[in-house]
């Protein structure tokens, strides 16, 4: 018999981590938007689409000729702009998810299928990725929604054609450097299939990374359907959009400056949220810190 | 001596056209502890690799064959073969840090493969993982099953690897370095270890090492290895106590031991090194492309 071994070196980190900042911070700011656009008919204090021409182009309510119940004024058309705010994070929000999960999903598995088997997978997929990279993705989102016609579901399968590479490229490079780990070497050598080592062993290093960047994506995605509502590809140009307020916003800039702000602001305030989010996810999720 | 477990046989290996292992021929009886002896870069680590079916894909067996228990491995069919691998053949790699998935327990990285091919069940499984935790000198087995690898020294590590290397029983093991990156005295326990758990399940292991004096404490056979040719071959006694080829003599010199003051250690002389390269380029001349 061999002697006793050592005891299990340094003791157990399995405890807490102190939480990461940014990913409280980003987590507050998502979460205080996702509560915005869930109980939206509970906080704002107008209907967004009412309009009332006798109220046209209030100035916000602390200003001289402002209205008590118009916190931030009116549009040229008389609708409250904090509503129209309110509301518009629900278009956001909504695209943004979908979108983001939706790229996610097709780009990971792509990226994974290229990465684990090589060969003739990889070169497909990589020329594919190559040929998709040589569009500029606004610009491709763009046309592709206008061929799609407006609507919120052509903005989201804008995004996600445009959007999918950026998970395919990053999860392909990352998932080559995992198959090469010995512990792949020794699934192999334990008799489990290709597919099975992928979902099961590959799969789950790869999984923060991914998680990661939905949350990036996220982001990304609001910036791509404001811009797309901004030029009048995205839902109807009523309801209210943060990228359609700007374009009514820009035409009366010298008269009301708010109003191209304040969407301007939402989305800024957005982007970084899940931008923080993702910094932070990518920390909190990784247990041995290698990256 | 019995039929091998284990034969290969005018093996030639080509990675991406160039030749890495020239015409190695070896065979490891049952129960027996092979040595595999060369400098970096001598193709053992191909050798083994052929054996487990893992070469990269650049890499084409050119000529030659790689049999277990009379039987081609890599001309079996897919299936059959992780059949025959799950089974029958365990790889205790080289590096403990990567060689265990981070983001998975030990216990589950352990009880997998019992369940899925042994058609253990859960129950069982965990008890023979902690079995085999046990016969590896790990005390706080229980404990050991629910941590994560990088709770986990390199020593603790490796000796969860060479559980998971026995516990399915297999009758070919295959080390790679398996103590090249433990500090020298847990790498003394390691080596013990794999020799006492291969005695008592009567496994036979191929045992790759850059170490002669690795091969003395552990081996009865030993093949050394030079850019992928073999030089010498023999019982271990008759290899290390009077080695015939001037390689193994240098390497022997080069080693240290406890019976000579360090100093007289000597390298490999470039002149026998160039020597054995040129003998090389001499076989890629003489079988272009790998062809024998
Ligand atoms: N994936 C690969 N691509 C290209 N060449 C390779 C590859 N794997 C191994 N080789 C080459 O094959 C030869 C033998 O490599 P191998 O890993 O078998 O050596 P080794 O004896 O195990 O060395 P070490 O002691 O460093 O592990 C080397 O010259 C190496 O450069
Ligand atoms: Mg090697």
């Amino acid at each position: 018999m061999a002697e006793p071994a050592t005891p299990a070196a340094p003791a157990p980190r399995r405890a807490s981590h102190p939480i990461d900042a940014r990913l409280v911070a980003g987590a507050v700011v998502i979460g205080a938007l996702v509560l915005v656009a869930l109980f939206a008919p509970l906080i704002a204090p107008h209907d967004p689409l009412e309009q009332d021409l006798l109220y046209s182009m209030l100035p916000p309510s602390w200003q001289a000729g402002g209205e008590p119940g118009y916190l931030f004024g009116t549009d040229s058309l008389g609708r409250d702009i904090l509503s129209r705010l309110i509301y518009a994070t629900r278009v956001a929000l909504t695209v943004a998810l979908i979108a983001a999960l939706l790229a996610a999903a097709i780009g990971s598995l792509l990226g994974l299928l290229a990465g684990y088997f090589g060969g003739a997978v990889d070169q497909a997929v990589s020329r594919l990725i190559e040929v998709w990279m040589a569009f500029p993705p606004v610009l491709l989102a763009i046309v592709l929604a206008a061929v799609l016609g407006a609507g919120l579901s052509s903005v989201i399968v804008a995004i996600v054609v445009v959007d999918w590479t950026r998970f395919a490229r990053v999860v392909r490079s990352e998932t080559m450097v995992e198959r090469e780990m010995e512990y792949v070497a020794s699934a192999r050598t334990l008799g489990l299939s290709g597919v099975f080592i992928l979902w099961k062993e590959v799969l789950p290093n790869v999984a923060p990374l991914i998680i990661t960047l939905v949350s990036v994506e996220m982001g990304i995605a609001i910036v791509v359907e404001a811009i797309l509502s901004f030029v009048g590809l995205s839902i109807s140009t009523d309801f209210p959009t943060w990228g359609g307020m700007i374009a009514e916003g820009r035409q009366v800039v010298y008269q009301t400056p708010w109003l191209l702000g304040l969407p301007i602001a939402a989305i800024v305030v957005a982007v970084l949220g899940f931008n923080l989010m993702g910094d932070g996810l990518r920390h909190a999720l990784d247990p041995v810190h290698r990256r | 001596m019995s039929t091998p477990l284990l034969k290969v046989e005018d093996l030639v290996v080509t990675i991406a056209g160039q030749p890495v292992l020239r015409d190695v021929s070896l065979s490891v009886a049952p129960g027996e502890v092979h040595g595999l002896v060369g400098e970096s870069g001598a193709g053992k680590s191909t050798i083994g690799k052929a054996v487990l079916g893992l070469l990269p894909r650049s890499a084409k067996i050119t000529h030659g064959f790689v049999m277990v228990d009379g039987v081609d491995l890599p001309g079996m069919a897919e299936a059959r073969r992780r059949r025959l691998l799950a089974k029958e053949i365990a790889l205790i790699p080289q590096d403990p840090m990567t060689a265990l998935n981070p983001v998975k327990r030990i216990g589950v990285q352990m009880i997998a493969p019992l369940t899925r091919h042994l058609g253990l069940s859960r129950k069982e499984a965990r008890a023979r993982a902690l079995a085999g935790l046990e016969e590896v000198a790990i005390h706080d087995a229980e404990a050991v099953l629910d941590r994560y690898p990088h709770e986990l020294s390199g020593g603790m590590r490796q000796r969860v690897l060479i559980a998971m290397a026995f516990q399915t029983t297999p009758r070919l093991i295959i080390a790679d370095e398996p103590t090249t990156a433990l500090d020298v005295t847990v790498q003394r326990q390691i080596l013990a270890l794999i020799r006492d758990l291969q005695a008592r399940h009567e496994a036979a292991v191929l045992f790759v090492t850059h170490d002669l004096g690795v091969v003395a404490k552990i081996c009865d056979r030993v093949t050394v290895l030079h850019a992928g040719r073999v030089l010498e071959q023999g019982s271990c006694a008759q290899v290390i106590e009077h080695p015939q080829h001037p390689y193994t003599q240098a390497l022997q010199a080069a080693t240290p031991r406890f019976d000579r003051p360090a100093d007289v250690l000597s390298p490999v002389p470039a002149s026998l090194a160039a020597s054995l390269w040129k003998d090389a380029s001499e076989w890629d001349r003489r079988h272009p492309g790998g062809t024998l």
